[in-house]
């Protein structure tokens, strides 16, 4: 029965990733990328990687799918053009090929795995106690491999300052997007009223389990990011000015705690990162909620895009 | 077939799929999307070897799946700057191509309009 579930999951998938590459739209494309991005995260919870899937569903398919969309919504007037430039057939051919081929090695690799599978999860359960948490993702991600969490907040403010960069001269400092303006008395204003209150509730909840079950500072950042974004559409409030103090401040902040816990790890455990022994569990504590901020302002702000409009007076 | 097997066999031809979209697709959105399918094809081809190294009673080895969220999110806030820059070209030059021999004439700072 799971068997036949799982066949058909890849199935669609496969089947939607094609549609992806060959609908003539990509008005079309883009929403078969969304509905990809909700199947994949099935298959994230069949390969029992629940942490993965909550990720998945709130950046890969949800964040990701509305930035693919407003970019369609804006661009599809220059559609024809580009289109006109499509490759010729010996170069469609060739990509053809080099697709089939590294495809093909990769699924021979699939087959070649070694058995018994190599894995650290023996390492992680022996060593999870040591940092108080429960979740083992947590653990990984805050404990045995933070080098990696820190730099990829990091790499979202890199991400947030080339995209400031792209702004206009004169909107320098100023507002990020369009103004969003909708009907004050229709559904989304509506919606976007009612909406909040629950989904700060959802985020704090999956933020705050996360250091026992699936869940975690990513996932609810992102949840907290998409209500503020639409209270943002919703013309509820409007995007702050990028040139505002508490802006950068929040901005850095998480980062900045985390690498002054990491000195601190340095100075007194004797590692960049380490935690001194006992305090694991209340550093972690610090740094997630540090983080939390920081990460849905960050997400917030990447989601807007360029600042556009110069601040008004 | 395991669920591990099948699934990486699927994320081989999902990183097939989107290296053709990335190449043979004219349109910079278009090879956005393609993109993310081949990324999320490498992720989902390390989420099967995560799958496989289950063991002490956890469901996968979370040492890759940590590593995965990290990368999705890494994956976002470059399809995040990808948009920027192709929102940005179509706005200082009224079209979006990466056509080297294009027309499209830049006009200077077009963002006034």
């Amino acid at each position: 029965m799971t068997e036949a579930f799982d066949i058909l999951l890849a199935a669609l998938i496969l089947g939607l990733a094609l549609w992806t590459a060959i609908a003539r739209e990509t008005f079309a494309a883009v929403l078969g990328f969304m509905a990809y991005g909700l199947l994949l995260t099935l298959v994230w919870v069949r390969l029992h990687g629940v942490d993965v899937a909550l990720t998945e569903g709130a950046i890969g398919g949800g964040l990701t799918g509305v930035l693919l969309i407003g970019a369609a919504a804006r661009s599809r007037a220059t559609e024809s053009v580009s289109l006109a430039e499509r490759p010729g057939t010996l170069t469609r051919a060739l990509a053809a090929g080099l697709a089939a081929a590294v495809a093909s090695a990769l699924a021979v690799c699939v087959l070649i795995l070694p058995v018994p599978a190599p894995t650290l999860a023996h390492e992680v359960a022996a060593n999870l106690a040591s940092t108080g948490v429960g979740n083992p993702i947590t653990g990984v991600l805050l404990a045995f491999r933070a080098m990696d969490t820190l730099l990829e907040a990091i790499v979202l403010l890199f991400a947030l300052v080339g995209v400031w960069s792209l702004a206009p001269d004169r909107a320098w400092g100023g507002r990020p997007g369009l103004r969003h303006s909708a009907d004050p008395n229709g559904i989304l204003a509506y919606v976007a009223r009612v909406l909040p209150p629950i989904g700060v509730v959802v985020a704090m909840y999956i933020f705050w389990v996360g250091a026992d079950h699936p869940g975690g500072k990513f996932q609810g950042a992102t949840i907290l990011a998409s209500m503020w974004l639409l209270v943002m559409m919703a013309g509820l409030a409007d995007a702050p000015p990028i040139r505002r103090s508490w802006v950068r401040v929040g901005l850095v902040a998480g980062p900045v705690v985390f690498i002054a816990i990491g000195l601190l790890g340095a100075w007194t455990a004797g590692a960049f990162l380490a935690y001194p022994d006992g305090l694991a569990k209340p550093l972690i504590l610090v740094i997630e909620f540090a983080l939390m901020p920081s990460l849905t302002l960050t997400l917030g702000l990447l989601m807007a895009g360029a600042p556009q409009r110069p601040e008004a007076p | 077939m395991s669920a591990a097997t099948l699934f990486g066999l699927c994320a081989a031809t999902l990183v097939g799929l989107g290296l053709y979209g990335v190449i043979a697709h004219p349109q910079p959105l278009r090879k956005i999307v393609a993109f993310n399918i081949l990324g999320s094809g490498v992720f989902l081809m390390l989420g099967s070897v995560a799958r496989r190294g289950a063991a002490a009673g956890m469901g996968g080895d979370p040492v890759p799946q940590a590593l995965l969220i990290t990368g999705i999110v890494v994956a976002f806030s470059a399809t995040a700057l990808a948009i920027a820059l192709l929102l940005r070209l179509s706005e200082v030059s009224g079209s979006v191509t990466l056509s080297s021999d294009a027309p499209a004439e830049p006009k200077p700072d077009a963002g006034k309009a």
